[in-house]
């Protein structure tokens, strides 16, 4: 009989529980190409200590601009990505056994909060409802966040700043966003960048020519327009750059493109084979 | 089956059978000494198809057996097909179109059964280069399949059917050729000029026409190419070079600032020095710039009133903002889209100031005319100011005539479709008595009592789960536990923590009440009080739901009331329209289903449950839908319910329900009751099974 196993096994418990550190601080630039004031409205907001909301389609580059502005305010980044079962202990942080003694472990909020970090909840509608007022108060002029387990209030130093991102084009009347909570931010638009800048993007992040960029580009429109006619949603920039990164590698275009947009986009035969006939239309 | 071949007076007599000839005077000696001829197998089929036919009229059916053993022997494996093509177009548009119909199928099955070839139905392509097409740029395009393949700038006609190829993959690039080059010609300006003048040159306007479609299709490959290279190169491998003497043409047409004009210029040259025969090329469709200019007069016409309605709004509305030190605005920014000659050509910002719908008129007044017209660009000013009117009202007036959707019908004779059969309208639910609600809660008063207590206890809520691996709260208890397992040396449980896990119900019921004539009495008092008690208990639960009910009156008149929408709460307006429910006409089923399935569809719910309550099997007036088919339809309907991830159950008080519900809902999706007076009673608590 081993009586010292139990405390053991508590202590690999909490370093399973104990995110190594939730905080990243980026070293080098990630690659954003600004489409319009985003930057500037961003800063601003930054500088005014206001919560930004980030609304836009999937894989638009949302998650790459807020990476681009943790680094240019030289702030570390803490990511959430919200899912439905996402708990008020899950952000804030929760109690943890180690030993005979209780821990306190901050959750990605807390810890984001003391640290003056940007705090970015991605798809903040996937999460549960009661969840969302937690940052209630971090988003007014108390901009602070209370623990009421652990007995605290933490005030948000300068730096802290809160953005939360949501996808408009899940037309569901349960994943929208209560007036209470929107009303608190300020909100940016995110489309897809103009065939140009598009362009660039995918020949940069992909690292195709710029003609091969351009008519991955172009392909990408085309799916767009087939949103609501057997879509639910075109092909994002993220799709494009995976399918010219597959381009990169080797892989022919058309089953490049077959594998990295035509798939994930449909399961339907029909659309999935007029998906095919649009990329062998364009290469 | 025996092998023996009927003779004539058999074939007579089997005929005379399924048509009910005697009745209406008619001999089948004509067919039947036809049909003699044929082998056993294909007789049988073209009685089984006459009879098909027949159910739906005694003219189709008759139609279908004179001209079956006319052409049964050419048409061979294919009889079906024709049969069906004629049942379709029967549905369309009538006994004419069908005969029509039937004889152009076997036509273009003499013609193309000389080799033979794999080809490729359009209905089989459909879906697909619809798809296709949508994607492409330019305004969109509706497909619909006709004799031979053009299009009039708003609708696109392909071929029933393509057997010019050796093979199916062959003929279906050749599908989407044509329609390629179709669609070229609405989006790169094929109608933009009045080919007039030079047509009436020509002393043949066939051939006149068919040059042009030549002429445009090498401008218009060219056209494609800068866009899409890829399917120019498709469409290249399906003409092959062009003939030498063409060729010169040809590369004349592909230059980038070629436009239609070029076209005919390359025509009135070819007509100068003596055109030869028209080239045919199985990949380009005919041109008819008469019609195509008709319909895209009509829509300029129709759109200019659209963007100048939207600029004289904005005018409007910025005078009155007081915005005098910029009277220009509106104009200015749709001047600046004038200028765009492509389309294409990131519009956004310039016509960026107009509504939606205002926009896409503009674009696609950009595609007919390279530019906005001047003069929509100068709103008449704030004095001729208006309400947006016109294209909404005029939408208003329509609505009570039209249907609000069409839904596809389920032929099990057939093994298919009936497209766009049935009509359904959503008509405003009736209200009915207030007091009778209010009676029904006091009689019920202790059944509602026990009910909402019952189901209370169901309600989903947090339910802290205890012991667990992980969760955000400490279990004091475990822990103490754990501790005193350790200090007397047992190996304490690491199950530490209490999970709040919040158990939903994530349910959506939509309750879908029979109203047929078969109701009326009882069986509907019943209907209505099961409302009243289900509804009390549903709030108690909390679950979302909705009531609809249905009827009608031939496929023409599919009803659908609303009696509580998703979003209506349980006030009392709900309850009057549930006391409204009274008993009318039949009960299609198929379509019913279909409509509200879709209702339910949009629910953001884990779950999704239809509740049927009936009185008996689907039904219709005419003896089409009872039986059989309107059985098969539901099922397919409620298959396809399933498809959506929608569970379906039926409470019927139909005694012979067990007949034929197992068949429809599935061995354990339904209950019987035996009589109607107990419905209400027991209505809840079959929710509570059905849903706990």
């Amino acid at each position: 009989m081993n009586t010292a196993n139990p405390t053991r096994r508590a202590d690999v418990r909490a370093e399973l529980h104990a995110p190594a550190t939730p905080l990243v601080r980026l070293a080098s630039e990630p690659y954003y190409h600004a489409t319009g004031d985003e930057l500037a409205v961003f800063e601003a907001a930054a500088r005014s200590c206001l919560p930004v909301m980030l609304k836009g389609p999937t894989g638009c580059g949302k998650t790459r601009f807020v990476e681009h502005m943790a680094w240019r305010l030289k702030r570390p980044l803490v990511t959430v990505a919200c899912h439905d079962d996402l708990t008020t202990a899950d952000l804030v942080g929760r109690y943890l056994i180690v030993g005979d003694e209780t821990v306190w472990m901050d959750g990605p909020l807390a810890a984001a909060v003391r640290a003056g970090a940007i705090c970015y909840l991605d798809e903040i509608v996937e999460a549960r409802k009661d969840t969302t007022v937690v940052i209630h108060p971090l988003t007014d002029s108390r901009r602070a966040l209370p623990v009421e387990k652990h007995g605290e209030y933490i005030e948000a130093p300068h730096d802290f700043m809160l953005v939360i991102s949501y996808n408009p084009g899940y037309q569901s009347v349960l994943k929208e966003m209560k007036p209470s909570t929107r009303q608190r931010f300020v909100a940016l638009d995110f489309d897809y960048p103009d065939a140009e800048a598009e362009a660039r993007i995918v020949a940069h992040e992909g690292g195709v020519d710029a003609a091969t960029a351009a008519k991955l580009v172009k392909l990408g429109g085309l799916t767009r327009k087939l949103k609501g006619a057997g879509l639910d949603e075109g092909a994002g920039t993220r799709l494009l750059v995976h399918a010219a990164q597959l381009i990169a590698s080797g892989m022919a275009p058309e089953i490049a493109c077959i594998a990295a947009i035509a798939r994930p986009l449909a399961d339907e035969a029909d659309t999935r084979d007029a998906l095919d006939d649009l990329i062998r239309a364009v290469f | 089956m025996s092998e023996r071949k009927l003779f004539a007076h058999e074939l007579e007599a089997r005929l005379d059978e399924v048509l009910l000839l005697s009745l209406r005077q008619r001999s089948a000696e004509g067919p039947a000494a036809l049909l003699e001829a044929l082998p056993r197998a294909m007789q049988e089929r073209v009685l089984h198809w006459a009879g098909v036919a027949a159910q739906t009229s005694d003219d189709l059916g008759w139609l279908i057996a004179s001209l079956a053993a006319e052409q049964a022997a050419g048409l061979g494996p294919r009889l079906d097909d024709w049969v069906r093509a004629g049942l379709d177009a029967y549905d369309r548009s009538g006994l004419a179109a069908t005969r029509r119909a039937l004889n152009e199928f076997a036509e273009a099955h003499r013609t193309s059964s000389r080799h033979s070839r794999e080809g490729i139905a359009f209905t089989a392509i459909e879906g697909r280069l619809s798809r296709f097409l949508h994607a492409l740029d330019g305004r969109p395009l509706k497909l619909v399949s006709g004799p031979r393949a053009w299009t009039d700038s708003e609708t696109l006609w392909l071929p029933e059917r393509l057997e010019v190829a050796a093979d199916a993959p062959g003929n279906r690039r050749l599908y989407k050729g044509i329609a390629a080059l179709l669609w070229a010609q609405t989006r790169f300006g094929s109608f933009n000029i009045d080919p007039e003048p030079e047509l009436e040159r020509w002393p043949d306007r066939e051939a006149a026409l068919a040059w042009m479609a030549v002429f445009e299709a090498m401008r218009l490959e060219a056209c494609i190419a800068r866009e899409l290279p890829g399917l120019a190169l498709e469409i290249a491998g399906l003409r092959g070079p062009w003939p030498p003497e063409l060729a010169a043409a040809a590369d004349k047409l592909a230059q980038a600032q070629a436009t239609a004009a070029d076209s005919l210029a390359c025509m009135a040259e070819i007509r100068t020095v003596g055109a030869g025969d028209t080239p045919t090329f199985p990949h380009i469709g005919a041109i008819d710039p008469i019609a195509a200019r008709r319909v895209r007069a009509a829509r300029i016409a129709r759109e200019l009133a659209v963007v100048r309605r939207a600029l004289n709004v904005i005018a409007a509305t910025d005078t009155k903002a007081g915005a005098a030190d910029n009277p220009d605005y509106p104009p200015l920014a749709a001047e600046a889209g004038m200028q765009a000659v492509d389309p294409q050509a990131d519009l956004q910002g310039d016509l960026s100031a107009l509504p939606p719908a205002a926009r896409e008129a503009a674009k696609s007044l950009i595609q007919d005319l390279g530019e906005i017209p001047p003069e929509a660009l100068h709103p008449a000013g704030p004095g001729a100011w208006q309400p947006v009117a016109g294209v909404e009202e005029s939408g208003v007036v329509s609505v009570t005539t039209r249907p609000d959707a069409f839904y596809d019908e389920w032929d099990y004779r057939r093994g298919s479709w009936r497209h766009g059969w049935c009509h359904l309208y959503e008509m405003k639910a009736p209200v009915g008595d207030h007091d009778w609600v209010d009676e029904v809660r006091t009689r019920h008063a202790h059944l509602i009592r026990s009910i909402r207590r019952r189901f209370e206890a169901l309600r989903g809520e947090d339910k802290p789960q205890r012991r667990q691996f992980d969760g955000e709260e400490i279990d004091l208890d475990a822990q103490v536990e754990a501790r005193a397992d350790r200090k007397s040396g047992a190996e304490p449980s690491p199950r530490l923590f209490i999970h709040r896990r919040r158990i939903e119900r994530s349910l959506a019921v939509m309750f879908m009440v029979d109203m047929s004539g078969s109701t009326k009495g009882w069986v509907n008092d019943a209907e209505r009080e099961s409302l009243v008690l289900l509804c009390e208990a549903i709030e108690a639960l909390g679950d979302s739901y909705a009531i609809y009910g249905f009827s009608g009156w031939t496929r023409t008149h599919c009803d659908i009331y609303p009696v509580k929408r998703f979003a209506d709460r349980y006030d009392a307006a709900t309850r009057g329209r549930i006391a409204g429910i009274e008993a009318r006409d039949y009960t299609r089923m198929g379509v019913a289903v279909r409509h509200l399935s879709g209702l339910l569809v949009r629910q953001n719910t884990r779950h999704k449950l239809l509740v049927t309550l009936s009185d008996g099997r689907p039904d219709d007036y005419g003896d089409e839908y009872r039986g059989r088919y309107g059985i098969e339809d539901t099922r397919r309907a409620l298959l396809e319910a399933r498809e959506k991830g929608i569970r379906s159950y039926c409470v019927t008080i139909d005694r012979h329900g067990a007949d034929y519900l197992p068949q429809l809902y599935g061995p354990a999706h339904y209950s019987v009751i035996d009589d109607a007076k107990k419905l209400p009673q027991k209505i809840a608590e079959i929710y509570r099974k059905l849903t706990g």
